[in-house]
């Protein structure tokens, strides 16, 4: 199972500046333990102690995973996952 | 330092007027690696608040596929503060995520929603830190070529 991982701008240290990778999983869940024991501490940077971060936004193709699940949402051969953490201030 | 058209100041600061009380938010897309900002897209502010602003999630993506079909990329993320200075505030430097754009700030504290005068300056936020630049405006409607 081979998913497409598109990497914002601020993540692409700890990819080796990669845009995009390629991970696996059957679940977000699953794909983020993929994507960390491939580029640590990419995690962190997406997930904390209460589950995806408030201000990282991930989509499966073209929807928002909080509408799927969120870390439980499905994931398919071939389909696309995007992070883009949000734009946002006061 | 960031140099900008006159004509997307107008229309930036234009933005921020008819958004107040509300602070309003977008981008200048210009050409990845360039840093030309040439491409104003005002966005809307999904938390509508004066004190707050978040591009909606499915706005975000459809703007960062479209900047990425056009090879573009947000050269100026710019914002409005409605009752304070233009300068980063706490929340600003928290959630600023890209590390390459020049953050606009404009106040609207003066005349709200009416003409007259403004604030607008420019910052890079890189590693939470806040580096205020020189802004310089170009009209190019002046030039006669």
């Amino acid at each position: 199972m081979s998913i497409e991982v598109r990497i914002p701008t601020i993540l692409r240290p700890f990819t080796g500046d990669a845009k995009v990778v390629e991970a696996s999983g059957d679940t977000l869940s699953g794909l983020i333990d993929d994507l960390e024991s491939r580029h640590p501490g990419l995690r962190e940077r997406i997930v904390d102690d209460a589950g995806l971060r408030r201000f990282v936004n991930i989509y499966i193709d073209d929807e928002d995973v909080r509408f799927l699940g969120g870390l439980e949402a499905p994931l398919s051969d071939g389909c696309s996952v995007t992070i883009l953490p949000a734009v946002a201030g006061g | 330092m960031l140099e900008i058209d006159a004509a997307l100041v107008v229309a930036l600061v234009a933005h921020a007027r008819a958004d107040h009380p509300d602070e309003a938010c977008g981008v200048i897309a210009g050409p990845v690696g360039s840093d030309r900002p040439e491409r104003l897209i005002p966005m809307v502010n999904a938390a509508r608040s004066p004190t707050f602003y978040e591009f909606d999630s499915l706005d975000l993506l459809r703007l960062y596929r479209e900047m990425d079909d056009r090879d573009e990329e947000p050269v100026v993320i710019y914002h409005s503060h409605t009752a304070t200075e233009a300068y980063p505030s706490r929340t600003d430097v928290s959630y600023a995520s890209e590390p390459n754009a020049h953050y606009v700030l404009v106040s609207t504290r003066e005349t709200g929603a009416d003409d007259g005068p403004y604030e607008l300056r420019s910052y890079r936020i890189v590693d939470g830190v806040i580096s205020e630049e020189e802004v310089r405006v170009v009209d190019h409607g002046r030039d006669t070529e």
